[in-house]
């Protein structure tokens, strides 16, 4: 039994999403041009994997093991499809722009992984907050993709805010850099490989740095413990 | 397997399906008002950017026909919406499309006036080059809104090109194609509404409309 806090360390970190298991690619990389798109699909996302986390493991006592696979696609498919209505209703401008990809969450395998190797074994409150910390995990890199390369890519952060919160939110755009013509790579599908790379590049760097310095903590109690 | 647990799998199936069909029709049913009116707001908005909403009083969201015609860029029928004034016509506002974009079809709005001189004209959408094609946006530059007040006279049919063709319209530093093809297609709109002016107003409203004009 894992407990909570490593189940959040491991969605959020160790065992993320879009770095580790690199699964949801297609709309990690495709939607990511900017701060905003990345954060509307990212709770999207969140709320998907949440619900469907929840719901699986409610019923999984009660579904026979061979019509899982096409139940959790049916209880996955609702939920999205609900989400996709919802935001249609409620955040329609923001829908015009990811519309194409709401309906892609289905096909993004983290979803019916989580429910098949997770949310289908362990209690309800595990599954929830597996599904929370997963999906948060998958916020992250996209907020943090889509921050990147709108900031390179346009010079400028939270564009379109008002897509989401409102026309109140159009004062939010940050300009960062006056007068910026652009660097068109980072916009582009290239941009979004390239920054990924680099994203899991820095992981990588801050687990290695990690690891070092918990081997040369561990050293010298070692050799203590040889004196001694 | 016994045939017994076979139908209580199939029937398990059979309840989720229904559940979930019975979920996304209960949030469709709730929210098909609400998305009705966000798509009809969003194009309203768009049409009143291409037409003054002082020149007319008709409900042009629903006095529109479908048409159809090469001019207008594709096969597949196109509407027109009619702006009128106490039943007279205004304006129509035509969806015709570019189809050489730089990467693919470009969808517009033209506006024109009665008399043929363009009221405005919006991208709803395209897929040009960010940064350098979606120039063509409103939001982005002023380009777009260069084509009001212009018609076949003004300038002629051979100034109805870019620059780099001698053509009295600019393009951008970087994208002659999007700018060229956005070109065409207005123009090719303009001729289409010369052309076919008293059919476009002349047909009947649909026949929903009850408030008579």
């Amino acid at each position: 039994m894992t407990s909570y806090p490593k189940l959040v360390r491991d969605g959020f970190w160790s065992n993320n999403v879009g770095l580790v298991q690199l699964l949801g690619l297609c709309p990690l990389l495709a939607v990511t041009g900017t701060f905003i798109n990345g954060l509307g699909l990212g709770l999207a996302t969140l709320l998907t994997l949440v619900a469907s986390n929840t719901i699986i493991s409610m019923i999984r006592t009660l579904v026979r093991p061979e019509v899982r696979i096409p139940v959790f696609v049916l209880v996955i498919a609702s939920i999205v499809t609900v989400i996709e209505l919802g935001m249609s209703a409620y955040f329609h401008e923001l829908y015009s722009v990811l519309g194409i990809f709401i309906p892609l969450i289905v096909t993004n395998c983290s979803i019916i992984g989580r429910a098949e190797a997770f949310a289908s074994k362990n209690t309800v409150g595990r599954a929830m907050v597996d599904g929370f910390s997963m999906g948060f995990g998958f916020l992250l890199v996209l907020v943090v993709l889509g921050a990147m390369r709108e900031i390179i890519g346009a010079g400028t952060l939270f564009a379109q805010a008002h897509m989401m919160f409102g026309e109140a939110a159009r004062a939010l755009t940050y300009v960062l850099i006056e007068d910026y013509s652009g660097f068109l790579l980072a916009i582009l599908p290239p941009g979004a490989f390239i920054g990924l790379g680099l994203l899991i590049a820095v992981k990588n760097l801050i687990d290695r740095r990690l690891e070092r310095r918990s081997i040369r903590q561990a050293a010298p109690s070692a050799q203590i413990a040889q004196a001694t | 397997m016994s045939y017994r647990s076979i139908l209580i799998s199939a029937g398990f199936l059979f309840l989720f399906a229904v559940l979930g069909t019975g979920l996304v029709a209960y949030t469709y049913d709730t929210t098909a008002e609400r998305i009705a009116n966000n798509e009809r707001r969003a194009l309203l908005r768009k049409l009143n950017e291409v037409v003054d909403t002082d020149s007319y009083d008709n409900d042009i969201f629903n006095d529109v026909i479908l048409v159809q015609s090469p001019l207008l860029g594709t096969r597949a029928p196109v509407p027109v919406y009619r702006a009128r004034q106490d039943g007279w016509p205004v304006a129509a506002v035509l969806s015709p499309v570019a189809p050489d974009g730089y990467n693919g079809a470009i969808r517009l709005l033209v506006g024109i006036n009665l008399d043929g001189t363009v009221t405005g004209v919006r991208v709803l959408r395209h897929q040009e080059t960010p940064g350098l094609g979606d120039a063509i946006e409103a939001e982005r530059s002023d380009w777009i809104r260069r084509f009001t007040g212009k018609s076949l006279n003004n300038p002629d049919l051979d100034g109805w090109k870019v620059r780099r063709d001698s053509g009295e319209f600019d393009q951008f530093t970087g994208a002659t194609i999007t700018p060229r093809a956005v070109v065409k297609a207005v123009r090719n709109a303009l001729i289409y509404f010369k052309a076919n002016r008293h059919q476009l107003f002349a047909q009947d409203p649909e026949p929903e409309q009850e408030t008579p004009s």
